[in-house]
């Protein structure tokens, strides 16, 4: 009894170190030449700021952390909350929800129709919705400025079909960032919801289907479940980068409205306030990663449970 | 295929894909017609001419910068698909064991980080390493492209491996398939289509990155995002649309080659 | 050093014309994109048989952040009068005494004791220029002469304005539009421009690059603009005139510097000293459509280019132009915060 429970232990041993060689070259490569230089970072946070960018070295200060939250009054010495800094997180969090939202309405539908293509046509399918992709971010956004300007392709059109009178201002709005952004990264959203859809045996709903169940229900009980990591991992894949955009608001939306990534960047750049934008994006972070591992107990848990 | 079945053409699902795909292409359409206007702007229209991909042809910071990227792309998400795919079966189909949240936190970490953070940490920590070594070549880059490279490779695939469970490949090991054995003709294909995916993402993302380029190329490293960036204070030219356009052809050309040889084989 | 340089010059284009192709040296050079002659690299590369390489930056802070890690291998970086002297405090640059150089006699006097680099120890002019505005006179027909344009706009162009997103620039031009010195910390005029930017900001319509087709195309018919690109806008629609605001408007200039770091710094130097002949620097001017403050240079460009409004600053408005100069860090901090706050 006792041999095989050793037995047992060697093998969930192995196991464990095998997982550990496994995952050893991701971590490695994100050790070197990510999360490990980032730690300069939290340094550079608590460090005085440089007259000119960068820090002064090794001459501490809690002053980048203050600022991320409280701001002192423009004109006198005043101390209240970063209402800036406020308002810009809320805009980049709005406006990434909603630019999750319409991928996953549109990207939802266009995976689900090229995981039900014959097998042998998949991947063409899938070549399909990466070419344009193909073509440099910059280069894009500036295709899709052409799309949406008053003389555009989409305004000519609405024109000439007799259905506007005169053109929409589309260009730098909110609404051109936003439907920017979802152009951007909707590749990032169908690629895992087919990848988690293509497995699904499509018998399934079929059989369902045959039994009465209504469209919609076969939907939300069969195949919502079923694709659900794949949901997930695209859901991440679009809002967090969204909250971190910079060429599109900057080109779509004019520059007008600053979106984090712009704030971040404008302290690294001309604000010259490195320990300001270092703290800024750990807060960001930080954020980030617990939603991220708040979500990861939980499903790892309900993974644990169906897989007995 | 003996039957049709009505679930696998939901029709409104099938309309919105194929409005998707329309979406899709109708900025890519204006950029190549705009690869061949005459005029010297992008947005009017002054008649037919391939000037623009001569200039493109002729201006050799253009070429070389495509070269670069086309060199670095390729080679980073190779790299990051490789470490990714290993990394999502170590991370999935298992009980919760300790550092399982870890490693999946630290794999995805790239994402959270907004570029230019990264970008900064990087310029630091990499010039004091070429200073040491003396080495300044494309090395910097392929390693940082690999690695943010790696979360959006392991997404998709370990989101195919969630749908994936074991009996498969403990049918083979019962039937005294040895564990490599199990893994290629077993798993691999399982898992290729997420494989495929993630390699995909990982390739298009590499190709698309300019602020961490900026910050960790050296002396005549542009890559073609890194040289449009340069450009936007200025003004953004038609070789730019003739470069996308050749390059939309290559894709094309590449993509219907595959196809064409995968439909033979089967 | 003089004698030293013509001979090594001399023997270096000796041997050049001796041997083939193959590159005796080679020059890296860091300058803002778009920026630099194809034909003065490929004249250089000619002339002393030394391989070119040419690297783009986009803002002068992204330059000086990578500069002062080092490593990059880059030997010229062309920064603006704006950061030079920091450059210059922060011992990023060899004082490769341009003023000692052969061409140096070619350089217009106004650009030679420079409050960013007196004396020119250290760097040559490359392009100068001045930041205004632009205005479609098709479009609103009344005086362009003046920040008005921006701040308190005339009905016609409410909606129609564009503004490059630079803090500096934008305040400067603010703070002189409310009689303010540049980089002043005066709670006044800083009060004034604050409330100024917030209130005319929702009549622009973008903050962004002056892209050319955006204004030939309708989309801006206004705006804040340089006056090499305000150059390139009239040439593709003449009804754009460039205005020189009369409250005040910075002058700046990109000035061509060895690192001190650099691998090749004698190739450097012989860059440096290509440049200031004025048949060369003709050559920069041709490309990028600013001036480059090299006597001479006017007789190697085109007419259209020399009788330039944009180039050659009118008479009347010369006085109100003020070479830009870096603030103070703590001025610079408050600038920022403003502006994050206008932008936010």
């Amino acid at each position: 009894m006792s041999k095989a429970q050793d037995i047992i232990k060697a093998a969930e041993r192995r196991d464990l170190r095998s997982r550990w060689l496994l995952s050893a070259p991701s971590l490695l490569i994100i050790f070197v030449a990510a999360i490990g230089p980032l730690a300069v970072v939290v340094l550079y946070s608590f460090m005085v700021k440089g007259d000119y960018g960068d820090v002064k070295y090794w001459q501490f200060s809690g002053e980048g952390w203050f600022s991320v939250l409280f701001e002192r009054g423009l004109f006198d010495d005043s101390i209240s909350l970063a209402d800036a800094h406020l308002s810009i997180l809320w805009r980049s969090v709005k406006i990434s929800i909603i630019t999750t939202i319409v991928t996953l309405i549109i990207g939802f539908p266009t995976a689900y129709f090229i995981a039900t293509r014959p097998p042998n046509r998949r991947d063409l399918w899938l070549f399909l919705i990466t070419i344009p992709f193909w073509t440099n971010l910059l280069i894009r956004t500036f295709a899709i400025q052409e799309v949406f300007r008053n003389e555009g392709v989409l305004n000519t059109a609405l024109i000439r079909t007799g259905l506007l009178e005169k053109p929409l201002q589309i260009m730098f709005t909110d609404g051109a960032i936003l439907l920017g952004i979802a152009y951007v990264y909707l590749p990032l959203m169908v690629l895992p919801l087919y990848a988690s859809l293509e497995k699904f045996d499509f018998r399934l709903a079929e059989a369902a289907s045959d039994l009465y169940a209504k469209p919609g229900r076969v939907l939300r009980r069969i195949i919502l479940p079923m694709v659900k990591p794949g949901l997930i991992a695209g859901s991440i894949l679009v809002f967090i980068p969204s909250l971190g955009a910079y060429v599109t608001p900057r080109v779509l939306g004019g520059g007008k409205h600053l979106m984090l990534g712009n704030l971040i960047e404008l302290q690294f750049g001309q604000g010259r306030n490195w320990p300001l934008g270092s703290a800024l994006s750990i807060s960001l972070t930080a954020i980030v990663m617990l939603s991220l591992l708040v979500y990861v107990r939980a499903s790892s848990k309900s993974g644990a449970r169906s897989h007995g | 295929m003996a039957r049709q079945f009505s679930v696998r053409h939901q029709r409104g699902f099938t309309t919105i894909a194929l409005i998707c795909f329309f979406l899709l292409y109708l900025p890519i359409a204006t950029l190549v017609v705009y690869a061949f206007n005459a005029g010297s702007t992008v947005g009017t229209w002054e008649g037919f001419s391939l000037r623009w991909f001569e200039a493109a042809w002729e201006n050799t910071r253009i070429i070389d910068a495509t070269l670069r990227s086309l060199t670095i792309a390729p080679i980073a998400a190779l790299i990051a698909t490789a470490a990714a795919t290993m990394a999502a079966l170590a991370t999935t189909r298992t009980a919760p064991y300790p550092g399982l949240t870890f490693k999946y936190a630290f794999i995805n970490q790239p994402l959270m980080v907004p570029e230019i953070v990264t970008a900064v940490a990087l310029l630091v920590v990499f010039s004091q390493v070429k200073v040491w070594t003396g080495y300044s070549g494309l090395g910097y880059l392929i390693m940082a492209h690999a690695a943010f490279c790696i979360p959006f490779a392991y997404l998709p695939i370990r989101a195919r491996l969630e749908t994936m469970d074991l009996t498969l490949e403990r049918a083979a090991a019962d039937l005294y398939a040895r564990p490599w054995r199990v893994f290629r003709r077993v798993t691999l294909p399982l898992m290729w289509p997420g494989i495929l995916a993630g390699f995909m993402l990982a390739f298009v993302v590499s190709l698309d990155d300019v602020v961490i380029t900026e910050f960790v190329k050296s002396a005549g490293q542009d890559t073609l995002p890194t040289y449009m960036l340069g450009q936007l204070r200025r003004a953004v030219t038609p070789e730019m649309n003739a470069i996308s356009t050749v390059f939309l052809a290559l894709s094309v050309a590449v993509v219907s080659l595959f196809f064409f040889l995968s439909r033979k084989k089967t | 050093m003089r004698t030293h340089l013509t001979a090594a010059v001399s023997a270096l284009a000796l041997c050049s014309s001796l041997t083939s192709a193959h590159a005796e040296g080679v020059l890296n050079i860091f300058n803002w994109g778009e920026y630099t002659s194809p034909e003065l690299i490929a004249k250089f590369e000619a002339t002393y048989d030394v391989k070119v390489t040419l690297t783009d930056y986009d803002s002068n802070d992204t330059a000086l952040a990578k500069a002062r890690q080092g490593g990059s291998g880059f030997d010229i970086v062309v920064p603006s009068s704006t950061s030079l002297h920091i450059w210059i405090d922060e011992g990023l640059l060899l004082e490769s005494r341009p003023d000692q150089m052969e061409n140096f006699k070619h350089v217009d006097p106004r650009w030679v004791d420079v409050p960013f680099d007196p004396g020119r120890h250290y760097s040559v002019p490359w392009q100068w220029g001045t930041t205004g505005v632009s205005v479609n006179t098709a479009v609103y027909s009344g005086d362009p002469n003046t920040s008005a344009i921006f701040l308190d706009p005339p009905p016609e162009l409410v909606g129609k304005i564009n503004v490059i997103p630079e803090m500096l620039d934008v305040m400067d031009l603010t703070i002189k539009y409310f009689g303010g010195e540049s980089c002043t910390t005066d709670e006044e005029v800083l009060k004034k421009v604050h409330a100024k930017l917030v209130e005319a900001k929702p009549k622009w319509v973008a903050m962004d690059y002056p892209s050319i087709e955006k204004y030939t195309a309708g989309d801006y018919a206004g705006g804040t603009n340089w006056s090499g690109g305000a150059f390139r806008i009239r040439v593709e629609a003449p009804e754009f005139v460039y205005g020189y605001p009369k409250e005040g408007y910075p002058i700046w200039m990109d000035n061509v510097a060895v690192l001190a770091a650099a691998p090749n710094v004698e190739n450097a130097k012989l860059f440096q000293n290509f440049i200031m002949d004025p048949e060369n620097a003709a050559l920069i001017s041709i490309y990028a459509r600013y001036a480059n403050g090299i006597m001479g240079s006017e007789a190697f460009m085109p007419e259209d280019m020399t009788s330039a409004p944009e180039v050659a600053v009118p008479e009347e408005f010369l006085a109100a132009g003020e070479f830009s100069v870096a603030c103070p860090p703590e001025v610079n901090d408050l600038y920022t915060r403003i502006w994050t706050d206008v932008l936010k």
